[in-house]
């Protein structure tokens, strides 16, 4: 079976289980025996690597053009903190001073274009790494990692899902929340899995995830992790809504011993490696070969 | 000397607004000639970069000392270069004529 298909792994709440469901997939399809990419664009903490051995393929540093600004060339004109959308040009025309809050700046180049004085010129800075990982033949992983201090990892997410190509499966494990970094790796995605838990914040952070994804017009469905706990207002939300509930994973003791050793849960836990297979399959038949819609 | 007040307000009975970037108003007071003025602050929804945005305003108009309630961590540096001191006042009820007759003793 071949299928090219790109299925980011979501949620709005940190810690109901993204990375469990993302590496466990990545191992059932490595045992299928597809072609498969897992993007950990969790890049504030990537952590896919704890679950799987791998060989570093290639790594990439992710730079951004910072303004350098020559404050004896500059004639404090004001055009280019003019033309700064982010406020990161500082400028007191009066006692000539001028900076660059090199934190604000997006490396957009504005600044560069406005400049008739010759006085900015541009300097690299890292934002973070892109490492490949090869896992097996048909499996690999790549990391995207940002170095601390950096304000934002959307710039390293979009660069570690350029890396990740079109090839194969690709599964992103997306970082928590739904404001940039999230909607990043959700916006190439063909199908999104949310991964939640039956508890009153699990429910409303899925509120904010599917809201956000129906803006994009995105597909997607919801696996409850710790099942059992907490009460009952997702399956009600899930129905009222139409959502289609993929799977359960219990609360269960095993699950969450094996996972903090950094095991793979499906290993060794037959009955669930069968949900997930089950759930695979149908995603599978209904949402792959498509091209995706960026 | 002249020092900028964070507002909720444009009137004296106004609070002391607690953020600085992101304040209602900018009270600049002139302790020599004892005027004052309210400025709007334009940067109350600025998507980012509203402290240093606010700084470049308030040091435009000569300010040597600020007050507000809490500033942000890229504001600081700045504030340090241009010496131009901070002073942390933590008190929500603080009426902006109150700040004012406090400065003037």
């Amino acid at each position: 079976m071949t299928g090219n298909i790109k299925i980011a792994i979501a949620s709005g709440k940190g810690g109901t289980g993204k990375t469990l469901v993302s590496t466990n997939l990545f191992y059932l399809l490595q045992q299928q025996g597809y072609v498969v990419t897992l993007v950990d664009c969790d890049a504030e903490e990537p952590n896919a690597m704890v679950f799987f051995d791998g060989k570093v393929e290639k790594t990439n540093d992710i730079k951004q053009k910072i303004p350098v600004i020559d404050a004896s060339k500059c004639t404090f004109c004001g055009k280019c903190h003019e033309y700064c959308n982010y406020n990161a040009i500082f400028l007191l025309p009066e006692s000539e001073i001028i900076s660059v809050i090199e934190d604000l700046c997006h490396g957009c180049g504005a600044c560069s274009v406005a400049c008739n004085a010759g006085a900015i010129s541009e300097k690299d800075v890292s934002l973070g790494i892109v490492t490949s990982f090869r896992v097996s033949e048909k499996s690999k992983i790549i990391e995207a990692r940002m170095k601390v201090g950096v304000y934002s990892p959307v710039s390293i997410i979009k660069e570690a899902n350029k890396e990740a190509g079109n090839h194969g499966i690709i599964i992103m494990d997306s970082p928590p929340g739904t404001s940039c970094p999230f909607i990043q790796t959700v916006s190439t995605a063909d199908y999104v899995i949310l991964v939640t838990e039956p508890t009153p914040f699990g429910l409303s952070d899925l509120k904010q995830s599917v809201n956000t994804l129906k803006t994009m017009s995105k597909s997607y469905g919801v696996i409850i992790n710790r099942a059992g706990l907490g009460d009952k207002a997702i399956y009600s939300y899930l129905q009222q809504e139409s959502i289609p509930l993929l799977l359960e994973i219990p609360f269960d003791k095993t699950i969450a011993s094996a996972y903090s050793r950094g095991k793979i849960v499906l290993e060794h836990n037959p009955q669930l490696l069968q949900s997930f297979a089950t759930m695979l399959t149908a995603i599978l038949e209904k949402y792959g070969n498509r091209h995706n819609q960026r | 000397m002249k020092v900028a007040i964070t507002s909720t307000g444009n009137t004296l009975e106004s609070n002391l607004d607690q953020r600085f970037g992101r304040c209602a108003y900018f009270v600049v007071y002139d302790t020599d000639t004892k005027a004052f003025e309210f400025i709007p602050n334009p940067n109350i929804d600025a998507e980012q970069g509203a402290g240093p945005a606010s700084v470049n305003l308030v040091a435009s108009r000569d300010v040597q000392k600020i007050i507000s309630g809490e500033f942000g961590m890229k504001v600081k540096p700045i504030l340090d270069s241009l010496k131009i001191q901070m002073v942390v006042l933590k008190d929500p009820e603080k009426q902006i004529k109150d700040i004012i007759e406090m400065l003037k003793h």
